[in-house]
Parts: structure tokens; C-alpha cells; sequence
């Protein structure tokens, strides 16, 4: 009971820590520089794809299976997705926030076209099995794995984190809020609003395609059913419960929502009968999307929202 | 074949059209993107269903199909019934989310708050319906051939004269009633229309009815000719914003002839690119018209 309780935690750990990358970099996007993103699974599934395609064994009829180590998928994953993430802000990311919203969810329903209809890439349908798992290479057993992948996801998360509040604090950091408030007056003070929106752009989605890389190696699959439009609503709705613009705030919305996703989950597989299981997944999104409309309603900065930057000289 | 892929286009586009004419007056006044305004169309397809097997359990008139169509008077009244029913989700969502949001917070909270409406509606059809596809009618209907070797379906016929009776109710009461007139001030300037002495609040009420009615009709007609799933309106929302924005927000017109724009270019596209890559095809819209002109073609240019 114990085993199957903490192995539980760990499987759950792993999972919304592995969120909070692609929600650390929606916070970069959202909360930090402004940029509405409504396109997060498309970005996330790029990353996942690319792991695949570059650590997966060869395969017969479908590209790639390289066989590379994990950490160049990783390192490929996040260059792939910054790639896109390039290519979709020239194009965009001169809109306001309203028409960015919609292309970039135009663009998350065009990369799950891709990943459905293209099969000598993607698999198709049947997606792509047997993405290898570094933690299998060195430890026996499931929870050994799990636990020895949860530590690689900490370490990598930690990083990331560690990176952004060091980025945010940065001058870069400074001209980011100073776009988000007003991109006339960032402007008229030499700096590139288009330039740097763009930055950060590539930037958060290159989290995404990290995010991405690291749930497909260690579920061990990859299909286009894992990158649906939903998940886009839940990184947006982790953002929000855990507060915009916070770093913190993110982590903590990661593992709030999806804790209420998962334990809802298994509250339902317990109570519904398992002819109408379609019904009880529809509960667990109608949750979320209570969750996310309640805490817009009641508590608009989130759990802990952005720390106020005032001038020293200001604040007396 | 392109005969009739014109012919589908027109149809499909029809139903998009009448979609999105809510979406673009949303945008306008209310200056949001309402990514739950697609799951009006769900709800207006479903809750005819309702509505439907309701009066067809009275037999006799109710029961029977008309002419060559394969629904009778029952959908018919549901259809109605169904404007209402959706018009009254419309009304709460905008008192107890939108309205409020709109009042305390900045303008992007509507649409993350449209994000969850919209999760809430479509997985609310999947628990009370189930998932699977529903139809209305389970008759077999004959096409009717016309000119050119394009076949049409009598219920098509129908869409598209009910959708042509819709267009020119609305173009009727936005040019000559009251509160149509009024409704084109508050979309030029909620302001000005205000200290001319609008009702703005009771005008956005009406933005909202009128938007729900035609997303409804929308909703039903897609059940009508097509089928009923809970991901109706979702596949929609590309092709509704496509319009919307093609059509310039705030314009009837432009958003009926956006609507055209999209259900043309979506079933002419099968000509060039694989259908599976179809749905991809208002996504490529939306790119060219805002990167060319990022407010909208027939919207105005901010300065």
C-alpha cells in the first residue's frame, strides 16, 4: 500500500513537473511579455515528435529512428520547437492579442493535422513506439526508474527555473514587462518591441518542445492523441489558478490542476461504471473549466500572482 | 466535380456564415475573441433534438415528414425552441462570466474565460448525450440532380433558403427598427450611443440573442444535413473566426460573405491538397488576411 502510494507520488510528480516546463514557458510568453499563445500543444507536440524521431530505434517504413543519445533529443526537441516558434511569430506576431489568439490556435490544429496525416514522419494515426527511457539504462525496477527519472525532470525543471527568474530579473527581463505595459513608450526609448516579443516567443516555446520531449521519452510512445487542443486549456488554466507572470505561481498551477485532473480521474473510474467512461472523462474537463472560469471570477492574480515592481523611489 | 464542389462550398459556407455573423458582433462589441461561441452551435443542434423528439411524441401532424425533406413539422418549431434555449444560455453566460469579467478585468480575462466556457459546453453535450454521432432523421433521402451533374439533397435546399431568409430578417431589422439602428451605434461607438441615449446594456442583450439565434439555426442545420457529434462546433472555430475576421467585425454583410469566402475556399481546396488536410484551410485564411492586413479586410485600420 505504501509502495503503491509513493510510487503513485512519483508517477505524478514526474507528470506535473513535466507540465510546469510547458506552463513555465506559456509564463514567459503570457505573463512576462504578453503574448497571447492559444497554440501550446502544437508546440509541445513538435518537441515530442522530434525526441522520438531522433532517439527512437530505425524503423522500416517511417523516417527517422536515430538512435541518438536522450540528451540531443532534448537539445533537438527544444531547437525544433524554437524553429517553429520562429517561422509562426514573424508571421504573427505583429497582430494584436486578440487575432494572435486565434492564429496560434490555428497553428496547434494544423501541426495535429500533420501529425495524424503524415505518416513516413509521424506514424500517423499509430504514432511512434518504443521511444527509449535513459532511466531504464541504469537502474532495475519500476519504481527505481520512475524515481531516477523523476530526479532528471527536477534537475532539468530546476534549471529552467532557475534560468528564468535569472532572465526575468535581467535587463531583458525589465524590457519584457516594459513591452507588456506599453510597447509605444518601450519604443520611443530605442528599444524593438517586435524584436524582443519575438525572443521571448521562441523562447517559451522551446520550453514547450522540452516539455514535449521528456513526456514522450518517458511514456515510451508518441501519438497525435496526446497533443490534443485540451491540452493547451490546461497549461492556460495551470497558469492562471498558479498566477501569471509568477514563476512560482506556474509550478504551483502545474501541480494543483493536475493533481484536481488526476484525483477527479480516479474518483470517476471509481464511481462511474466502466461502460460510460467517455462521460467520466467529460467530468474531469468541465472541472477544469470550472476551476479556470472560478478563479478568473474570484481570484483574477491566481494563487500567487506577479510581485509588484515599484521604484524604490516611488514606493515611501 | 467543381460544379459541385462550388455547390458544397456554398452549402457548408452557409452554415458558417450564419455562425459567424454572433462571433463578429461579439468582437466588435464586445471586444473579445469568443472561442465558446462555436459551442452555441453544438448546443443549438442538440437542444433541437430535445425539442424535436418532444413534439414528435404527439404523433399525427408533428410526426410526419414535409414534401421531399426529411424532417417535419416537430424540428421545425424545435428550431425555434432551439433559438431560445440557446439565446438563454447566451444570456446567462454574458450576466454571470462575460459581463462581469468585462467590468473588473482587462479584455484577454474574457477570452481565457471563453477557453473554460467552451470546455464546460462541449464535454456537458458528451455527458448527457454520449459521444457518439446522433442524427435527426434516419430516412433515406433521394438527391435531386440539377444542371451540371450537381447533386443536392432536399435538405440542403432548405439550409440554404432558410439561411437566405435569415440574412435578409436581420438586414431588414438592423436598418429598420429602433433597436437595430441602435444596435449598428453601439458597434460604431458604445460612447456615442450611450450619450445619444441608448440602452447599451438592453442593445448588447440583443447582440447576444441574435448571435445565439443564428449559431443555433447554424447548429441545426449542420444536424440536419450532416450529423450530430459533440465536437460539432469545435471543428468550427477556425472557419468562424476565418469569417469573421475575413468579413471585418461588426459587419453583417462581411461576416455572411466571410462565411462564403471559407465554405467555398475549404471544399474548392479538396481540388489541390489532400481532404485530410482540409480543416487546415480557414487557418491558412486567417495567416493571409492578417498578414496582409492585420485588422481585417473590410475592418477598420487603426491609426
Amino acid at each position: 500500500m505504501m509502495i503503491g502510494l509513493i510510487s503513485y507520488l512519483v508517477f505524478f510528480l514526474i507528470v506535473s513537473l513535466i507540465f510546469s516546463i510547458s506552463v513555465l514557458g506559456l509564463n514567459m510568453q503570457w505573463g512576462f511579455t504578453g503574448l497571447f499563445n492559444a497554440g501550446v500543444a502544437g508546440f509541445v507536440a513538435i518537441g515530442g515528435y522530434t525526441m522520438a524521431i531522433l532517439t527512437g530505434p530505425s524503423r522500416e517504413v517511417v523516417f527517422g529512428g536515430f538512435e541518438l543519445p536522450f540528451i540531443i533529443g532534448l537539445i533537438g526537441a527544444m531547437v525544433m520547437a524554437g524553429l517553429g516558434a520562429l517561422i509562426v511569430g514573424l508571421l504573427t506576431l505583429k497582430l494584436n492579442h486578440e487575432y494572435l489568439a486565434v492564429a496560434t490556435f490555428g497553428i496547434a490544429v494544423t501541426i495535429q493535422l500533420v501529425c495524424l496525416n503524415w505518416e513516413y514522419l509521424t506514424g500517423g494515426t499509430l504514432g511512434l513506439i518504443s521511444i527509449p527511457n535513459p532511466s531504464r539504462d541504469y537502474v532495475e525496477g519500476a519504481l527505481a526508474q520512475n524515481a531516477l527519472f523523476l530526479a532528471i525532470v527536477l534537475v532539468l525543471g530546476g534549471l529552467v527555473f532557475i534560468g528564468l527568474e535569472r532572465i526575468v530579473k535581467s535587463p531583458w527581463g525589465r524590457m519584457l514587462k516594459a513591452i507588456r505595459e506599453d510597447e509605444t513608450a518601450a519604443a520611443s526609448l530605442g528599444k524593438n518591441p517586435v524584436r524582443i516579443r519575438l525572443e521571448a516567443f521562441v523562447l517559451g516555446c522551446m520550453l514547450m518542445g522540452l516539455s514535449g520531449a521528456l513526456y514522450v521519452s518517458f511514456i515510451g510512445y508518441v501519438s497525435p492523441w496526446d497533443f490534443l487542443p485540451i491540452l493547451t486549456f490546461q497549461a492556460w488554466t495551470m497558469l492562471i489558478v498558479g498566477g501569471s507572470a509568477n514563476n512560482r505561481g506556474a509550478i504551483l498551477g502545474a501541480l494543483v490542476v493536475w493533481g484536481i485532473w488526476t484525483f477527479s480521474g480516479f474518483l470517476i473510474s471509481r464511481v462511474v461504471p466502466s461502460d460510460i467512461q467517455a462521460q467520466g472523462g467529460a467530468i474531469q474537463a468541465i472541472l477544469i473549466g470550472l476551476v479556470l472560469v472560478a478563479t478568473l471570477l474570484s481570484r483574477p492574480r491566481g494563487l500567487i500572482g506577479e510581485e509588484l515592481n515599484v521604484s524604490r523611489h516611488a514606493r515611501s | 466535380m467543381f460544379l459541385q464542389h462550388l455547390a458544397d462550398g456554398i452549402l457548408s459556407g452557409a452554415i458558417v456564415s450564419l455562425g459567424a455573423i454572433g462571433l463578429s458582433f461579439t468582437m466588435k462589441i464586445l471586444r473579445f475573441a469568443n472561442f465558446s461561441h462555436s459551442e452555441l452551435l453544438t448546443w443549438g443542434a442538440y437542444s433541437a433534438l430535445i425539442f424535436a423528439s418532444f413534439f414528435n411524441a404527439f404523433g399525427g401532424v408533428f410526426g410526419q415528414t414535409i414534401g421531399p425533406f426529411s424532417f417535419g413539422l416537430s424540428l421545425v418549431i424545435a428550431m425555434v425552441g432551439s433559438c431560445i434555449m440557446v439565446s438563454a444560455i447566451a444570456l446567462v453566460l454574458h450576466r454571470y462570466i462575460f459581463d462581469k469579467l468585462s467590468r473588473t478585468t482587462a479584455q484577454m480575462t474574457m477570452v481565457f474565460a471563453s477557453f473554460g466556457v467552451a470546455l464546460i459546453l462541449r464535454h456537458l453535450v458528451v455527458l448527457i448525450w454520449g459521444s457518439n454521432p446522433i442524427y435527426y432523421s434516419n430516412d433515406l433521402q433521394f438527391a435531386i440532380l440539377l444542371p451540371g451533374g450537381i447533386r443536392v439533397m432536399p435538405d440542403q435546399v432548405f439550409l440554404l433558403g432558410l439561411t437566405i431568409v435569415t440574412v435578409v430578417s436581420l438586414h431588414l431589422f438592423m436598418t429598420r427598427t429602433r433597436t437595430g439602428i441602435a444596435m449598428r451605434g453601439v458597434s460604431e461607438s458604445p460612447e456615442l450611443a450611450r450619450v445619444s441615449g441608448v440602452n447599451v446594456d438592453a442593445i448588447i442583450n440583443w447582440v447576444w440573442i441574435i448571435g445565439a439565434s443564428g449559431a443555433a439555426l447554424g447548429g441545426v442545420l449542420y444536424g440536419m444535413t450532416v450529423q450530430l457529434r459533440p465536437e460539432l462546433g469545435f471543428s468550427l472555430i477556425l472557419p468562424l473566426f476565418a469569417a469573421a475576421i475575413l468579413g471585418g467585425a461588426g459587419s453583417l454583410y462581411g461576416a455572411v460573405l466571410g462565411g462564403m469566402v471559407v465554405g467555398l475556399s475549404e471544399n474548392l481546396s479538396v481540388m489541390i491538397i489532400p481532404t485530410t488536410y482540409k480543416p487546415a484551410v480557414p487557418f491558412l485564411l486567417i495567416l493571409a488576411i492578417l498578414y496582409f492586413r492585420p485588422e481585417g479586410i473590410f475592418g477598420e485600420q487603426k491609426r
